[in-house]
């Protein structure tokens, strides 16, 4: 067993729903308790879908378990192409459904209905949400778009003259943090590069458009947790390359742009140069000096963790103090983006962990999902989301992609503005005791909506007792006095440092002396 | 009076009511979805769920968006390892609770919560809080219940934990009557029924759940119970075990129901006519003045109400009597024939009443009728607002102070609401 306050991402058979729910004219009848519909609400609120999500669950009860409950789901099965009439079915269990080992396969199988039935095996109790998206999306290609395979070993016609490249989009779910704007901001810059879309998918495409996926020339792989797998296949089978970069931040689009244009055989010079992004100017301007160095700790899904360190150190000049991910599958690709930032990579789906990795590192801020949240509110540490999970306000009615120009544009804005504007940081440093300006007090541009119900008290995030203050090492009281001097957000990186410094140095007590001893041995 | 069940009609008094039953996909909660309030009531209490990550998922699906500094649940995953019986289950929970005792020291009472998964696999959570009690007592009081989807839903998940408090409790020390309030309220209606009943000459009343876990209030053969939820069937047996004698009473939504609700306890501790209604006359004509407004509103409308919370008989009686609202159907996902004889009562003699859900067929009947406004769960109110219909989430009136008079009007905006906001969008 395993103790977790909050879980990074739901059971494999979400992702199922998710590919599901993202496309059209594909049903998904899932053996699962009463209850499990909870997972309706994700699409129907979170993401604030207009029609329920193409999926009927059996809903077996207590006393359903004395009888036959692969009866009830051959009757739901049956049910729901009578009338839902999909042109293909999804067909899987829960994970309980899995408990009570019914075969959802052999079962619809049975019924031998006029349409393709693709049974996913997903299991709940050894994979996650992302890989059951992946290989519900892999299964699906598989049955729809295998048929039209040709023969092993054929190699791919040359694309005829005067005919525009073509590419699959792959990876877009239902779901997905921020996936609606990045089909729309890539889909544009494809076209601005003349290659055109001949299927996105699994978001918007039925059983009909999977089944055409061979049809173009490479595929473009979004979100390489959900499309990764589909793409090898595609590769194997219809000889499609696919493109490796994914486009977030300034340097991996042009990056991008470049792959693709190889890939497409068009030139891309006219789409780079005028490539209207204002991250670059924004973060040169001088309003931005103070962000340098600002200690940054992030962590998400690989893609959207990997593409942030870079952006974060190379784009804005923070210093990446900590990464990790919780997608296991995609472990070497942190190992190597960690060894270029020189910091320890964390590849966990403890939320626990994270937290004391977090509260250990003291970083100024944190670049995370929903959880990283709670973590930022429990340390006082300004937060802005960059990966799923992510709750309803992370499904915005403007346009907001991740990726691309635009989406660098959307990066800077939102993970800028929690942090303390500069001048009010300057004034905190030098004035402590201001009735309203407190120290610790949320930036004052973040306004009243982040004060505590009592707003005569602004507020003050705990301040944590060093969970490991170095044994034999104590403070003079006036040299704890003297680090209250030190701005709120720093002040932790200060104190662990001091005590490092004694303990290495053989301090016992540590005096205001020790504190700027060690402040000028680490001089930021 | 007697209540017995034919077939599917329900009778009362010879007045027969048909019930709809049905069977098939049902678009409810599971009981762990109780955890949401009761954290917050209890608030010392932490919730452990002995699940999978789909339970883990669904809470923090629900909860999730609030964010939290100290979360007072989580779930503890079964792995792959703990089904094939690799590791003892029961070791495993032991380090878990005492990974979480160390991490959260202020917890003074701990509820294993079972799910569908431990539950198929008849792990035994109610002998692993009898022998992790013994470890961390006087500490923390550990107690088990079951929120499983297979067994509950959504508000039997209260049921549950309130019925696994009961044993709990402490034995009555006096031989008067006492008074015990049975349900969570919100603090301010719970504050209102206190004065109400001291008004009334009622002393000590206590409640069930207590805010913390440590005054748990007693129990004995002189407690007399009121039900402030429909859905407490189990809570109600286990008290009614230890002797204590349930109140027959209606529930306390709107003028009529919280009147009938707090008569019965005053008849039963021999309050005086005249005294009950000088005290209790000028809250009602207050209520009454209140819902007048919402009256207008809702007056005339239909309404057909999807099965969720067991709130929705006694919210059709406030809805058809005190609003004059039509009634389509009224769905519950489960009808607890006695509890609910009195609200039964006042219905109308020809509503559609359905217990159970086949949400399919359900939803036919609704799109048929076409009701001026459809009470029903978030997975299906916006898919109906998309297709022009006009919704009332329920899960709302689960998590909003609706009992009692003061409370009256702030129901029937509730349901007025989305009719007003209708009209008043324009884009």
């Amino acid at each position: 067993m395993q103790l977790t306050v909050w879980t990074y991402e739901g059971p494999p058979h979400v992702g199922a729903m998710r590919v599901a729910t993202g496309m059209e004219g594909l049903h998904y009848v899932l053996h699962a308790p009463q209850g499990d519909t909870y997972a309706d609400l994700l699409f129907t609120m979170i993401e604030r879908r207009d029609r329920r999500p193409p999926v009927t669950y059996t809903t077996f009860s207590a006393r359903d378990l004395g009888g036959d409950t692969a009866e009830l789901f051959k009757a739901a099965a049956q049910n729901a192409f009578d009338r839902f009439q999909p042109q293909a079915m999804l067909v899987g269990a829960s994970c309980t459904g899995s408990l009570i080992q019914d075969d959802p396969g052999g079962l619809a199988r049975a019924l031998d209905l006029p349409i393709p039935v693709v049974a996913v095996d997903l299991p709940a109790y050894q994979r996650k949400e992302n890989w059951g998206a992946a290989e519900t999306f892999y299964q699906l290609v598989r049955a729809l778009a295998g048929p039209s395979a040709p023969a092993p070993g054929a190699s791919r016609p040359e694309r005829a003259a005067g005919v525009r490249a073509r590419c699959n989009l792959l990876g877009p779910t239902a779901l997905g943090f921020r996936h609606r704007d990045d089909i729309v901001e890539i889909t544009s810059l494809l076209t601005k590069l003349g290659v055109d879309v001949n299927v996105t998918a699994p978001m918007g495409a039925n059983p009909a458009d999977i089944a055409r996926l061979g049809e173009a020339d490479f595929n473009v792989v979004l979100y390489p947790e959900i499309a990764g797998q589909a793409a090898s296949w595609l590769q194997r089978t219809f000889g499609q390359p696919f493109t490796k970069t994914v486009p977030i931040g300034v340097s991996a689009t042009r990056e991008f742009v470049a792959e693709v244009a190889k890939l497409a055989g068009v030139d891309a010079s006219a789409t780079l140069a005028s490539a209207s992004t204002r991250l670059p100017w924004y973060s040169r301007s001088v309003d931005s000096t103070y962000l340098t160095g600002k200690r940054v700790f992030i962590f998400g899904d690989a893609t959207h963790a990997v593409a942030a360190a870079r952006i974060a150190s190379d784009e804005l000049g923070f210093k990446v103090v900590g990464l990790g991910t919780y997608s296991r599958e995609f472990g070497r690709e942190i190992r190597d983006a960690a060894k270029r930032y020189d910091v320890e990579p964390l590849i966990t789906d403890d939320y626990l962990e994270v937290e004391a990795k977090v509260a250990e590192l003291q970083p100024e801020l944190v670049l995370g999902t929903q959880m990283e949240r709670h973590i930022a509110k429990r340390l006082g540490v300004p937060c802005a989301v960059i990966s799923a999970p992510v709750h309803v306000q992370d499904f915005p009615a403007r346009y907001a992609p991740q990726m691309g120009f635009e989406g660098a544009n959307v990066i800077f804005d939102t993970w800028v503005h929690p942090l303390m504007m500069g001048l009010e940081e300057h004034l905190l440093a030098m004035f402590k005791d201001d009735f309203e300006f407190m120290d610790g007090a949320v930036p004052s541009h973040l306004g009243a909506g982040h004060q505590a119900a009592d707003a005569a008290k602004p507020v003050r995030p705990v301040e944590l007792v060093p969970a490991a203050t170095l044994a034999g090492v104590t403070w003079a009281a006036d040299a704890e006095k003297e680090l209250y001097k030190i701005p709120f957000f720093v002040r932790g990186k200060a104190r662990r440092n001091t005590e490092r410094f004694a303990n290495e140095n053989g301090v016992a007590t540590i005096t205001i002396e020790t504190l700027y001893d060690a402040k000028a041995h680490y001089a930021r | 009076m007697n209540v017995h069940v034919q077939g599917c009609i329900v009778s009362v008094d010879g007045a027969p009511k048909p019930v709809l039953r049905e069977s098939g996909q049902r678009e409810v909660f599971c009981g762990l979805t109780g955890i949401v309030w009761l954290h917050r009531k209890i608030q010392d209490a932490f919730f452990l769920v002995v699940g999978s990550r789909t339970c883990a998922h669904l809470i923090q699906s629900a909860a999730g968006v609030m964010i939290f500094a100290e979360p007072r649940f989580a779930t503890a995953i079964m792995e792959e390892k703990d089904l094939a019986g690799l590791t003892d289950a029961n070791d495993e929970l032991d380090r878990i609770v005492a990974q979480l005792i160390a991490r959260r020291p202020e917890i003074r009472l701990l509820f294993l919560v079972g799910s569908c998964p431990s539950e198929v696999i008849k792990l035994d959570l109610s002998r692993a809080a009898l022998r992790l009690s013994q470890t961390f007592s006087p500490a923390v009081r550990i107690l088990n219940y079951s929120g499983s989807g297979i067994e509950t839903t959504f508000t039997q998940g209260e049921d549950a934990c309130l019925a696994s408090l009961v044993p709990a409790a402490p034995p009555t020390r006096t031989s008067e009557d006492q008074l015990l309030i049975v349900g969570s309220l919100a603090d301010v209606i719970e504050d209102q029924f206190i004065r109400l009943f001291d008004a009334l000459g009622i002393g000590r009343v206590q409640f069930l759940p207590p805010r913390k876990a440590s005054a748990l209030p007693a129990i004995g053969p002189n407690t007399r119970f009121l039900l402030a939820q429909p859905f407490l069937a189990e809570t109600a047996r286990a008290l009614e075990d230890r002797g204590a004698v349930r109140l027959v009473a209606p529930f306390p939504l709107g003028v009529e129901g919280t009147t009938a609700w707090l008569r019965a306890a005053a008849d039963a501790f021999g309050v005086a006519p005249a005294l009950f209604e000088t005290v209790t006359q000028p809250h009602r004509i207050r209520a009454e003045r209140a819902l007048v407004r919402y009256r207008d509103q809702l007056d005339g409308r239909s309404i057909f109400l999807f099965p969720d919370s067991q709130l929705e008989i006694p919210l059709a009686r406030f809805l058809s009597r005190e609003l004059s609202m039509r009634l389509v159907e009224v769905g519950t996902p489960y009808l607890h024939r006695e509890h609910l004889a009195e609200e039964l009562r006042l219905l109308p003699d020809d509503v559609v009443l359905s217990e159970g859900q086949d949400v399919d067929l359900q939803l036919d009947r609704c799109r048929m009728a076409r009701p001026d406004l459809v009470v029903c769960g978030l997975g299906l109110a916006n898919p109906l607002e998309a297709e022009g219909m006009t919704t009332k989430w329920s899960i709302e009136l689960v998590f909003t102070p609706i009992q009692g008079y003061e409370q009256a009007a702030d129901l029937a905006e509730l349901f007025a609401r989305p009719l007003v906001r209708r009209a008043k969008l324009v884009a």
